[in-house]
């Protein structure tokens, strides 16, 4: 995908001031916060989420064993086990999938990993037409190849009159605007893709590595379609994705619908295992498993490896005031919110997303929903410091930090700083309470006034009482 | 008991009769309060724009001139947060230094919570007539668990009313360097959060940080609103909620 994330203070200055995506976003907020609620209040949430974690450690930790775990049980089961380092090889592995089978179509559920690929470029450039199943992604798709918003509601930034429109001018069929004929429509447009595809592409939420076998949540049902109709499937997926056991996978089913979308069970949860037996009525006769690197290896070892915890629920971006204001489209990539806001520099390079660590006021909304506990607030000023550390800070911002953190150590100077600053902004505010136009803030004043002080700070005023 | 205050930069600056409130609400509960005179800042704006190196110096700073004290409380739940929680990890790789944090964080308050859980203030010495309504700060209640502490004590005021608002435990948009770097974001934020003040019907938004203090205020005033007050929990306790604000 395009790596847009060096425009963000553009994009979300333009999304902050957009009432009709806040609109939208307020719903979704609505659906997820208190769906999430209401769900995490059927467990133990903090024991769940401390298990989770415990789990996901687990996991990582012994990344290499898990992984080659899973390479046996896969293989022994007629998978076949592919690694891609990056986005380039995911494109090339699938494409040489497609071409030793003869695929000319292929049908997907939803998967990041092909955003982050940019898949669907490649599959149609190697001519193999791919055609998105979720009813979301294929809203994008037809859309001209639109990004997603938002990792699991990837079409959130849109109204149902959009869509409308939008079917109508595709589909060359009446215009239609309740959602369940606008449904219907989709399905019976997917519906000969599913029966005519060769290949079926899917992502995974969770690989368990005893059994070989790759876990889907969704809710739609086209993952099922997508995993089972056609000859070939292929799962692509990161590396740290890989959990040990069923058992943990039980654990993690707990966390994970109710974390996402507030259900306590997704309306479909598919545990897929091997390719078709002959006693099998359906299911691929050829499976394969490409297991991703593009940035993750790197995390081990690193600040970061908590990151890689992560199980893409999306909490952390549902819960963040800053994601609420401005949807996703301005992060950039792929991932947005804070956890994009955490992946996308590790990923794509910090000096390719440098605003995207501070697009955070550090509220920690984010950090208490995570469901294995990634501290996400201090992972983002881990990068920050990362920054500062490499000296990709704007000059003026490090002189100005610069300057105010030697004034505080010097304590005799810095109150004189203190006397004279608040002096200046009583004047700029000309006797009243309040300063509407402020030179060295402007972004501040743009939007909203800054009060004027008091006075006098309060060490002269104390030093004055105490000398009475 | 021997409390440190530590004033914050922002009061210093901007709201000086909360540190005043401050010390005599710490007074009324029976604490001998020390200012120690060369207190700057706790270093939280280093900390978070990624200069580890200044933010430690700060913090060994404060630290130096507040172990002296039984305990130390902020008039802020963002500064007490950075003592308390922050402080520690700062000191991550020098174990000296590192169990001087712990052993004085341990002992940092915030305001509400020190008045509420250690000092048990029974009396509040100021009164206060109207509606109100509580902003919880994200740093006081995510990293401190203050949300009970000072609707407590607000209950201990007879003339006090509290319409809780909705969305009282979002980020009202100030965020430090935020409110400047992502002004737009951030003074969007501000204006859910004067919405929701708004619509509570309080006449006053009642909250424990200064930062949040000054991104409410300078929308509300900005939005036409000349009624709502916005005033820190040390002055409505300590019956200075007077004058500008």
């Amino acid at each position: 995908m395009q790596v847009r994330s060096m425009h963000f203070k553009a994009r979300a200055g333009a999304a902050a001031v957009d009432r009709v995506l806040q609109g939208k976003l307020a719903t979704a907020k609505g659906l997820f916060v208190d769906g999430r609620r209401r769900a995490v209040a059927e467990i133990d949430l903090e024991a769940t989420r401390e298990t989770s974690k415990a789990i996901r450690n687990r996991a990582v930790e012994n990344l290499d064993l898990w992984l080659e775990r899973f390479e046996q049980e896969a293989t022994r089961r007629g998978g076949q086990v592919l690694w891609a380092r990056d986005g380039a090889e995911i494109c090339r592995l699938v494409t040489e999938i497609a071409r030793r089978h003869g695929v000319k179509k292929a049908i997907k559920s939803k998967s990041m990993l092909s955003e982050e690929a940019g898949l669907n470029a490649a599959l149609e450039a190697a001519g193999v037409q791919p055609v998105e199943t979720d009813l979301g992604e294929y809203i994008l798709q037809i859309n001209d190849n639109e990004p997603p918003s938002h990792i699991i509601a990837p079409v959130i930034h849109k109204t149902k009159e959009e869509v409308a429109d939008l079917f109508a001018r595709v589909h060359k069929k009446p215009r239609k605007t309740e959602i369940g004929e606008m449904t219907r429509e989709a399905r019976e447009m997917l519906r000969t893709h599913f029966l005519s595809a060769d290949m079926g592409i899917s992502g995974g939420n969770f690989l368990v590595a005893e059994t070989g076998s790759v876990a889907l949540v969704t809710n739609e049902g086209n993952g099922r379609m997508v995993t089972t109709l056609p000859r070939v499937h292929v799962v692509i997926t990161g590396v740290e994705k890989v959990i040990p056991t069923l058992e943990d996978l039980a654990t993690l089913m707990r966390i994970l619908p109710r974390s996402a979308t507030g259900q306590s069970i997704s309306n479909y949860f598919s545990v897929l295992t091997g390719v078709k037996r002959p006693e099998d009525t359906d299911g691929p006769e050829h499976l394969y498993f490409i297991l991703v690197d593009n940035g993750r290896v790197d995390l081990l070892g690193s600040d970061f490896q908590g990151m890689l915890r992560c199980i893409r629920c999306a909490a952390c971006m549902n819960h963040c005031p800053v994601y609420q204001t401005i949807g996703g489209h301005a992060y950039g990539w792929v991932y947005p919110g804070p956890m994009g806001s955490v992946l996308t520099p590790l990923f794509i390079g910090i000096e390719n997303a440098i605003d995207l660590p501070h697009a955070a006021t550090m509220c920690n909304q984010c950090g208490v929903v995570c469901p294995v506990k990634i501290p996400l607030p201090d992972l983002m000023r881990k990068l920050r410091e990362q920054q500062v550390e490499r000296g990709l800070r704007p000059w003026g911002e490090r002189a100005a930090l610069r300057l105010w953190s030697w004034l505080a150590r010097h304590p005799g100077l810095y109150s004189l700083a203190a006397k004279f600053g608040v002096r200046y902004l009583n004047w700029l505010a000309e006797g009243g309470d309040r300063i509407r136009v402020m030179g060295i803030a402007p972004s501040w004043t743009a939007g909203r006034d800054f009060p004027a002080p008091e006075g006098r700070t309060f060490r002269e005023i104390y030093a004055e009482r105490q000398g009475k | 008991m021997k409390v440190g205050l530590f004033v914050t930069c922002l009061v210093d600056l901007m709201r000086p009769r909360i540190g005043f409130a401050a010390i005599k609400l710490l007074e009324a509960a029976g604490c001998e309060v020390v200012v120690p005179m060369s207190q700057t800042c706790c270093g939280q704006p280093a900390y978070n724009s990624g200069d580890r190196r200044a933010a430690r110096l700060l913090a060994e700073k404060v630290i130096s001139e507040f172990e002296g004290c039984d305990y130390v409380v902020a008039p802020s739940g963002s500064c007490a947060g950075m003592i308390r929680t922050h402080y520690p990890d700062l000191f991550a790789e020098d174990p000296a230094w590192r169990e001087r944090a712990a052993a004085l964080g341990a002992r940092t308050h915030e305001l509400s919570d020190f008045l509420t859980t250690v000092a048990r203030l029974d009396q509040v010495p100021g009164d206060f007539t109207g509606t109100v309504t509580y902003h919880d700060a994200c740093s006081g209640l995510r990293e401190l668990g203050v949300k009970a502490q000072p609707r407590a004590l607000l209950a201990k005021m007879p003339g006090v009313r509290l319409a809780e608002m909705e969305g009282a435990e979002e980020c009202c948009g100030f965020g430090g360097a935020f409110a400047v770097k992502f002004g737009d974001i951030s003074a969007r934020l501000a204006e859910k959060k004067c919405d929701n003040v708004r619509a509570s019907g309080a006449d006053a938004v009642v909250l424990g940080d200064l930062g949040c203090m000054l991104s409410i205020e300078g929308k509300l005033r900005r939005m036409g609103d000349e009624r709502t007050r916005v005033l820190h929990i040390a002055e409505v306790l300590a019956g200075v909620a007077e004058g500008k604000g």
